[in-house]
């Protein structure tokens, strides 16, 4: 049984048709990446997801229960954590509070305090940041910090929608090395990319999206070989 | 000197009401960023409330020199808070809940139509199938005196009354727990988050509904808080429709923009400024332009410093 499974999707903007009949599954333990270019619809996949869209048409089932029709902090519950594009992090409220929201459903102290313990051994910077206003932090501490504030909930599936944007190379290897990481802790990946060759060396399988069609998924190191994919996302 | 200390007090004393209704404005604009003109309303309905519970336990305006017991004005502010709360919440959910998604116009104009509403709902009197029914009637009335008129301390020829002293600290105390609940514990934090984004916060597993609730709750808790200080300092009650609400309502308003907007410490500045200038406009140029100093400094503030004294400086985003 997968983890989470997309049945039929469609989802439109007023007149326009952002996604249509998307499917996929991911399962428990996985890194899955989906890749595709600007426009195609990755991050309202995302959004539908967490229920900040609604779907004209079809469902979308997590643990074998259907969340389609649920609001996004009952998503959020259910252990489906969304880092947004662009990261949107609380910028005026300090580094340790935007920690604190991302266990906002959490209300015990001491594991409040673990969740933040582990937050900062991963990211060590956001330790020294502490008391700083998140807003004043680097693109990248900025990232490390969404991601971070992502795991204060302990999620069964991470949503990331392109950790990697905007960010130097060194901070995206560094970015990835934490994602594997935490994968490797018993959370499941679903990753958003443009940066496709990065995302395919690090995913276990990928699904490509174009105009809000799926229109191929295979293990990642298939995909990785595929002259149709290669000419499209990965530069030739 | 008299009259500077007495003008001194007599301002701080009003404009810390000012700064009470201020904050309910500023609340609900910086998480739903829309001005909520029902407010004022709010705080006539705190006045009228208050009265209304005053009678329940028993008391009349003028029935002798004997008060009751504190406890009996504690509760009676409690109810009234309690009331506007509910109402409060009402506003919300039937009123602006339905229009989340609608343009911020259709918002502004139906909290006129629900500001007018309650405005004249309230004064509702008569007979309905034979029974006769009143909400608060269309009559001034004179609120039941809750505190000893007492002087509590002689300045020269200042006198510092007892109700100046309930009316200042039951406002500070006030200003000080809703400082504290905003920027002290879980649920300020959520505030702050869903002012910031609704659908970031609503991504942290934050119910945004159930925030915004509980910000109108909490605003229109402090209107009542100062509907039932004024009925206190002023113990003449305007009919409900009466236009001496919406000024003053209006006027906290003003301290809230010149605070700068959707800024808590900013309400609270505003509004004491805004209570100063108006004594000491009166005090010392001329009594017959009592609104006009407040909405001057409205309108040079506005020209100066648009986002507020304590306001960040933002572009309007279309
Ligand atoms: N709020 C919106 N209103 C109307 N159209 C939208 C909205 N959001 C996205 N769209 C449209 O839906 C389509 C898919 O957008 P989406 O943001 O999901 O793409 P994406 O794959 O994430 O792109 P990118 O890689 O640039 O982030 C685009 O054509 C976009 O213009
Ligand atoms: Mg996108």
């Amino acid at each position: 049984m997968p983890l989470l499974s997309v049945r039929n999707l469609d989802v439109c903007y007023g007149v326009i048709s952002a996604l249509q009949e998307v499917s996929l599954e991911i399962n428990r333990g996985e890194i899955v990446t989906l890749i595709g270019s600007n426009g195609a619809g990755k991050t309202t996949l995302l959004r539908t997801i967490s229920a900040l869209v609604r779907p004209r048409r079809g469902a979308i089932f997590f643990n074998d229960v259907e969340i389609t029709r649920l609001a996004p902090h009952e998503i959020v519950r259910r252990g489906v954590c969304h880092v947004p594009e662009g990261r949107q992090i609380f910028a005026n409220l300090t580094v340790h509070e935007n920690l604190l929201l991302g266990g906002y459903q959490e209300r015990d102290a001491n594991r409040i305090r673990a969740s933040l313990d582990r937050c900062f051994s991963l990211f060590p910077v956001l330790a020294e940041r502490r008391e700083q206003r998140a807003g004043t932090l680097s693109g990248g501490e900025q990232q490390m910090l969404a991601i971070g504030r992502a795991l204060m909930s302990k999620p069964q599936l991470l949503l990331l929608d392109e950790p990697s944007l905007g960010l130097a190379p060194l901070i995206v290897r560094k970015i990835f090395q934490i994602i594997r990481e935490i994968n490797a802790e018993g959370t499941t990946v679903f990753l958003v990319e443009q940066n496709a060759h990065m995302a395919l060396t690090v995913a276990h399988r990928a699904y490509v999206l174009q105009t809000g069609r799926v229109i191929k998924s295979d293990v990642a190191s298939n995909l990785l070989q595929d002259p149709e994919v290669k000419k499209a996302y990965l530069g030739g | 000197m008299t009259q500077l200390i007495q003008t001194l007090t007599d301002g701080i004393a009003v404009g810390s009401l000012y700064a009470l209704i201020a904050l309910g404005y500023t609340l609900v604009y910086g998480i739903l960023q829309f001005i909520n003109f029902a407010h004022s309303d709010v705080f006539a309905l705190g006045a009228w409330l208050s009265f209304t519970i005053a009678t329940w336990f028993g008391l009349a305006a003028g029935s002798g020199a004997t008060t009751p017991p504190w406890y009996i004005g504690l509760a009676v502010l409690a109810l009234a808070m309690i009331g506007c709360g509910i109402v409060g919440f009402l506003i919300e959910r039937l009123a602006y809940k339905p229009l989340r998604a609608a343009p911020r116009l259709n918002v502004l104009i139906t909290a006129i139509g629900v500001s007018l509403l309650l405005e004249n709902v309230g004064q509702l009197e008569g007979m309905f199938r034979g029974h006769h029914f009143k909400i608060f009637g269309p009559y001034p009335k004179a609120m039941p005196a809750l505190i000893p008129d007492r002087v509590l301390l002689h300045f020269a020829a200042v006198q510092f009354r007892l109700v100046d002293a309930v009316v200042l600290g039951t406002a500070l105390f006030l200003m000080v727990a809703i400082q504290w609940l905003v920027f002290r514990t879980r649920l300020g934090m959520a505030m702050r988050a869903v002012s910031f984004n609704h659908n970031s916060a609503a991504l942290m597993g934050i119910n945004v509904s159930r925030i915004i609730s509980a910000t109108f709750v909490l605003g229109s808790m402090l209107a009542a808080a100062a509907g039932f200080l004024y009925a206190m300092k002023y113990a003449q009650l305007k009919q409900t429709a009466d236009n001496v609400w919406v000024l003053l309502g209006l006027k906290a308003f003003v301290a809230a923009v010149v605070g700068g907007i959707g800024n808590i410490r900013g309400a609270m500045l505003g509004g004491i400024f805004i209570g100063l200038i108006e004594f000491f406009g009166v005090a010392y140029l001329s009594d017959k332009y009592r609104d006009v100093y407040v909405f001057s400094l409205l309108i040079i503030v506005l020209l100066v410093r648009p986002s507020g004294i304590l306001g960040k400086a933002t572009v309007e985003k279309v």
